[in-house]
């Protein structure tokens, strides 16, 4: 018994919950560690060119960028809008596209067998390389954009949906079969909720890919008029050397892709954070 | 304990009598010289003939590919036979002239659906007869009731251990209330504390809900526990070498695992299928 009661002693006091203050401290330090590493790195930046007295042309210094963002917020913002529209439109697409095929496919093993070899072959071909093509052929250069952006995007969304509606447990649709459940219930009811973790990545890759899309797909095919994006507006401030406003506008994409990224990241943590695993924290 | 006799014997001649009152009725399930070989050419079952009365718990004992598995899910019909027929004389039929066969199986594994919680894996096999959630309710709660798992039918399986997530697989096949429950060595993954207590569960229910139980098992003594007939297979090619009847009288609880008689019939049963491995090694 005594030397029980001397075990039992430190035993609660590791298992004892951690102060909250503690851990309080210890989110608070995960967002300033990284804050505080951007401050300096911006400080010796702004440091280097002052010091150095590096020509804005070449390399401005942060504070140059943010007087050319405030000075062509207009224009950059609405760059951002039509950067924006494309790839969410083109990301919506690729999402409902991906899924019917795959759908499709999964009915279907014929039409698998008979269309995803051109599907594999539509993504192994650089969009940079068809959107000559697609400017001959399409009505505008809005819908260039957003065709190259919906190709990127799409076949990783089929790809994994694909697999996803494949890899249903076999035990369970035994199950179905012996229920005699129909064709639509089998889908509706297992492969269907069995293939989100695998939409959830999809969803994830073809975010990303959608932005890389619509950013490419406007440098090779230009802008349509008034309706600028940012990929545009880099080439342009380029050409005429204006590097801060250059810097701003890249600064815009980095930040929609870094908001692509946590909202498809959120998208997947909410259909997933009740059951699979990738969404739940070990437990010892 | 056990009277021996031949399968093959047995077959035409009177139906056997296992618990000697009132069972002597048409059979529910009758395999007719069934046999079933696998797309490799593996011989999974040959010439196996069964009949399977109301009632009767009967338990497919035998080594791993003996096809006892295989017998099951042709039962179930998964996967047709290669020759011979199974038939359901008390069935009516339907217009595409399928057997309407009362049927739930148990699986190996407990074969839950991992986002859908309790409730919504037991409601599963109603929902799928097109039963609104509101109207399975009671009968769904009454199934999780039977298995002791009531207070759980929000949780998601994750969040239960491997006995409760069987129970949870148990439930799910008694909600439809079937009339033969077909298992497919249902607690060979459980500890063996579990596996006792959900022996005892299932024969309650077997009691309660006059079900007709075909149960697969490696396990000698499961299979004498459990059941009141034991049909033991042999493997390469699979098929039945004795069937035995068991007449250790019900209701059985834990103490009968230590009884003589207990002893007796598990030994009896262990010879026939050492005599049948021995011929296999043999050959």
């Amino acid at each position: 018994m005594e030397t029980a009661g001397h075990t039992a002693a430190p035993l609660a006091a590791t298992a004892a919950p951690e102060s909250p203050l503690r851990a309080i401290l210890q989110r608070v330090l995960h967002v300033v560690i990284p804050l505080a590493t951007l401050v300096v790195v911006l400080l010796i930046w702004q440091w280097y060119v002052t010091a150095y007295k590096v020509p804005r042309y070449i390399l401005p210094g942060p504070m140059e960028v943010i007087r050319a963002f405030i000075a062509d917020h207009q224009m950059l913002f609405s760059a951002l809008w039509v950067t924006l529209s494309i790839t969410f439109s083109a990301l919506a697409l690729a999402l409902g596209g991906g899924v019917l095929v795959a759908v499709a496919f999964a009915q279907s093993p014929w039409l698998e067998r008979i269309f995803y070899p051109y599907a594999v072959v539509l993504q192994v071909t650089p969009i940079v390389a068809i959107a000559p093509l697609l400017i001959i052929y399409a009505p505008s250069t809005h819908a260039v954009l957003l065709m190259c952006a919906f190709l990127v995007a799409f076949f990783p969304i089929l790809s994994n949906m694909t697999q996803g509606l494949k890899s249903t447990d076999h035990n369970l649709l035994n199950l179905f079969d012996i229920y005699n459940a129909t064709a639509w219930q089998r889908l509706r009811y297992v492969k269907l909720p069995g293939a989100l973790p695998y939409f959830a990545t999809g969803l994830r890759i073809g975010g990303g890919l959608a932005l890389i899309g619509s950013v490419v797909a406007e440098f090779t095919a230009g802008s349509a008029g008034t309706e600028s994006g940012l990929a545009f507006r880099i080439l342009e401030a380029g050409r005429r050397l204006n590097v801060p406003r250059l810097f701003a506008a890249l600064l815009l994409i980095t930040a929609t892709g870094v908001t692509i990224f946590f909202l498809t990241s959120f998208i997947s943590h909410l259909l997933l954070r009740r059951w699979h695993e990738s969404a739940l924290t070990r437990e010892n | 304990m056990l009277q021996r006799y031949s399968a093959s014997q047995d077959m035409a001649a009177d139906p056997s009598d296992p618990t000697g009152a009132g069972r002597s009725d048409r059979p529910i399930v009758a395999m007719r010289d069934v046999g079933k070989v696998f797309a490799n050419g593996t011989i999974a079952l040959s010439g196996m003939s069964l009949d399977v009365r109301p009632g009767e718990f009967v338990s497919l004992l035998g080594p791993s590919g003996c096809g006892k598995s295989t017998a099951l899910r042709l039962v179930a019909g998964l996967g047709g036979a290669s020759v011979g027929q199974i038939e359901w004389p008390t069935s009516s039929y339907t217009h595409a002239g399928e057997p309407e066969r009362e049927i739930s199986f148990v699986f190996q594994e407990p074969t839950l659906m991992p986002w859908a919680t309790v409730f919504r894996n037991v409601w599963l096999p109603l929902r799928l007869k097109g039963v609104s959630r509101r109207a399975a309710t009671e009968r769904v709660m009454d199934a999780l009731g039977m298995v002791g798992l009531d207070k759980f039918a929000e949780h998601y399986p994750r969040e239960l251990s491997g006995g409760m997530k069987m129970r949870v697989s148990i439930a799910r096949a008694l909600v439809t209330r079937p009339k033969v429950m077909l298992m497919d060595e249902p607690f060979a993954a459980l500890d063996e504390i579990t596996r006792q207590k959900l022996n005892d569960d299932i024969l309650r229910l077997w009691g309660d809900q006059g079900w007709t139980v075909i149960f697969v098992t490696h396990s000698v003594f499961e299979a004498v526990y459990l059941s009141s007939r034991i049909v033991v297979m042999a493997a390469r090619p699979g098929r039945v070498i004795a069937d035995l009847p068991n007449t250790l009288a019900y209701p059985r609880s834990g103490d009968v695992r230590t009884t003589a008689d207990f002893a007796a019939a598990s030994r009896e049963v262990s010879d026939v299928l050492h005599q049948s491995m021995d011929v296999d090694a043999h050959r």
